[in-house]
């Protein structure tokens, strides 16, 4: 347990190298779900023409 | 070239690419962070400060080579026209204003310890301000106009003034003065940098590369997806148009 605090006290840098890897990760995960969420809103959008019979289905895209 | 110029094609292939670079980018991170914080040693100067590079490092080299990647499309949108390379620009333009943003924060988390100072207006710094201000430049500026392709077309001519900004952000630590240190990797007579170091951070700026890729290709497909939307949309218009003409037709008679 000592040796855990020790590693996450990062040789007295914790409040500068914690913030640093929280930050990337914040942001790659954020860029990554506003990209996909972007994608699925427009998938709806697709289905939702093909639904009505305004678009035909194009298996090559369909994921 | 052109044979990836054609939308359905490049549907095609990044569909069956896409999870291929999603797991590399996640193998690649994950093993980059492991090595990141595990197992490089301490700087025998910085001490453990120096794990911050880890991140801050990959995420210039992506602020910078994403705005490479914008402006080459830029170029190839404006003078061959190619369909896809408008849409490429589009799609990079706000991970490399992610990444820009992720280099000057970390950067500035790294200043405070080892310069003291979170912020110093000199060559370096500033100039990947700049370089994110390009980037929201760029956005805002597509996104200012009715006509898309109008818009394209302005963002193109920024993409492609902003170059000028990447050798002057490369060679900003040769020219001035700075508290950044100069380059240690990709400099002549090679790396300064101990392989310890060195290997996390290539297995970090690969992850990073792969996970760029990933989105990339993905807002490529998501752009390409809504124009398809649109323009049914407006089939479906112009198919309801003319009923309605005859209707308007059937009632005035």
């Amino acid at each position: 347990m000592e040796t855990v605090a020790h590693y996450l006290e990062m040789g007295g840098y914790a409040r500068f190298v914690w913030p640093a890897y929280g930050v990337a990760v914040l942001t790659l995960l954020a860029m990554a779900v506003a990209s996909v969420a972007g994608w699925r809103r427009q998938r709806r959008l697709w289905a939702a023409l093909e639904a009505a019979g305004q678009v035909r289905r194009r298996a090559s895209d369909r994921r | 070239m052109h044979r990836f110029a054609n939308p359905a094609r490049f549907m095609r292939l990044s569909g069956a690419l896409l999870p291929w670079f999603g797991a590399g980018a996640a193998i690649f991170l994950a093993a980059g962070l492991y090595l990141a914080l595990f197992v490089a040693p301490p700087d025998y100067q910085q001490g453990e400060a120096v794990r911050i590079m880890f991140i801050h490092v990959p995420s210039a080299w992506m602020a910078t080579l994403v705005y490479g990647v914008m402006a080459l499309a830029s170029a190839v949108a404006l003078i061959w026209r190619h369909p896809l390379a408008d849409i490429a620009a589009q799609a990079a333009a706000p991970l490399g204003a992610g990444f820009t943003l992720l280099c000057l924060v970390t950067g500035s988390l790294w200043g405070e310890p080892m310069w003291g100072t979170w912020w110093v207006w000199d060559a370096r710094l500033t100039s990947v301000l700049v370089l994110f201000f390009l980037y929201l430049g760029y956005i805002a500026l597509v996104n200012a106009f009715d006509d898309p392709t109008r818009g394209a077309r302005a963002g193109a001519v920024l993409a492609l003034v902003g170059v000028v900004n990447l050798p002057i952000i490369k060679f900003s630590v040769d020219w001035w003065n700075t508290l950044h240190q100069p380059a240690s990797v990709f400099r002549m007579g090679g790396p300064t940098i101990d392989r310890a170091m060195l290997t996390p951070l290539f297995v970090m700026a690969i992850g990073f590369m792969l996970y760029f890729a990933w989105a990339l290709m993905l807002r490529m497909r998501t752009a390409i997806l809504a124009s398809r939307v649109r323009a049914a949309r407006l089939g479906e218009i112009e198919a309801v148009e003319p009923q309605r003409q005859r209707a308007a037709a059937g009632s005035l008679s």
